[in-house]
């Protein structure tokens, strides 16, 4: 809608001006030019239920509160999980802190039972950047929400600028990211990376 | 190998800088000093005297990636050895970082006997 009536007027506009149409010509067209009318009034209200369904949405809502709000929530996640991760550590250090009190087997075992908590501690950090990729594809499906609207609504408002900017992204001319960011991904699904194993091949197959 | 050398560990998640400094402190890496991003990581690297670089790649504003292609362009830093740890674990990510001149790389989640694995690896061939 071009001009910007609005969505509901310009429903009405269309089936009233197709009934019109049809009332004028009634007598004079043919059983198929009937049809034929007939059916674009049909399409008439398609569109016109399809643009009032899309305005139904409530962009507003999405980008103003479902996604701030869904985002609030994964950086509560993150932090959570980061200060229930450093109680743990804390526990960790008192614990090496008293095995210098025990000696022989007991403290071997203290000691890699402790290594295995560092090591399994570091699922914080995968999560945090996972939750980071998801915060990311969030704010994307409001970025294109945005741009269905506006399209829908004939409205070019600044709604379009994220559109513009991944264009720009997507040109390789207007990307002045370095390659370290190009190439941060983010955690892999399993299966999807290469493993440590499979990493020490690659390397010294460079030797 | 010489464990009183100062190591440098570069990580924007704090969590992750404590659990590998405690990781080399059982090593007996004592000498430990931490940063967020690469920018810091090569300041401090400028200014101080290190023997390793254990660093993360997906930082802001500075990655790993490009921290460590400042070291190796640096006259004075660019024979230090450079460990990536990271959760990038493409083959492409690898390949980069060989190419840029990274001494090992540690995909995470790791464990403790690949660190010192890789950490002797290093600091042998250094």
């Amino acid at each position: 809608m071009p001009d910007g009536t609005p969505q509901g007027q310009e429903g009405d506009k269309i089936e009233t001006t197709v009934r019109a149409v049809l009332a004028s010509m009634a007598g004079d067209l043919t059983a198929k030019e009937s049809a034929l009318l007939a059916e674009l009034e049909g399409l008439g209200r398609t569109i016109a239920r399809a643009k009032a369904e899309i305005a139904a949405l409530k962009v507003e809502d999405i980008r103003d509160a479902h996604i701030p709000s869904a985002t609030d929530e994964l950086d509560a996640i993150v932090d959570h999980t980061a200060h229930a991760t450093n109680e743990i550590l804390d526990c960790c250090e008192t614990l090496e802190q008293l095995q210098s009190g025990i000696s022989g087997e007991s403290a071997e075992k203290l000691q890699g039972a402790v290594t295995r908590i560092y090591e399994a501690c570091s699922f914080q950090d995968i999560t945090g950047q996972r939750i980071g990729k998801v915060v990311t594809a969030l704010k994307a499906i409001e970025s294109r929400i945005s741009a269905v609207v506006s399209a829908a609504s004939g409205m070019v408002s600044a709604n379009s600028a994220p559109e513009a900017a991944a264009a720009g992204a997507a040109n390789p001319q207007n990307d002045k990211r370095t390659e370290g960011e190009k190439l941060a991904n983010g955690p892999q699904l399993p299966g999807s990376g290469v493993s440590q194993s499979e990493i020490d091949r690659l390397l010294a197959s460079f030797d | 190998m010489d464990k009183n050398i100062n190591v440098l560990i570069v990580d924007d998640y704090r969590t992750m800088l404590r659990i590998i400094r405690n990781l080399l402190k059982q090593l007996e890496f004592n000498n430990v000093d931490e940063a967020v991003d690469g920018q810091e990581a090569l300041a401090k690297l400028r200014a101080g005297n290190f023997g390793l670089v254990i660093s993360d790649w997906n930082m802001a504003p500075m990655t790993g990636l490009d921290l460590l292609k400042e070291v190796r362009a640096d006259q004075r830093l660019k024979n230090m050895p450079f460990i990536m740890i990271t959760a990038e674990s493409k083959t492409e990510n690898v390949v980069a970082a060989k190419q840029a001149g990274v001494s090992n790389y540690i995909v995470k989640p790791f464990n403790a006997e690949t660190l010192r694995e890789k950490i002797e690896k290093v600091l042998v061939h250094a």
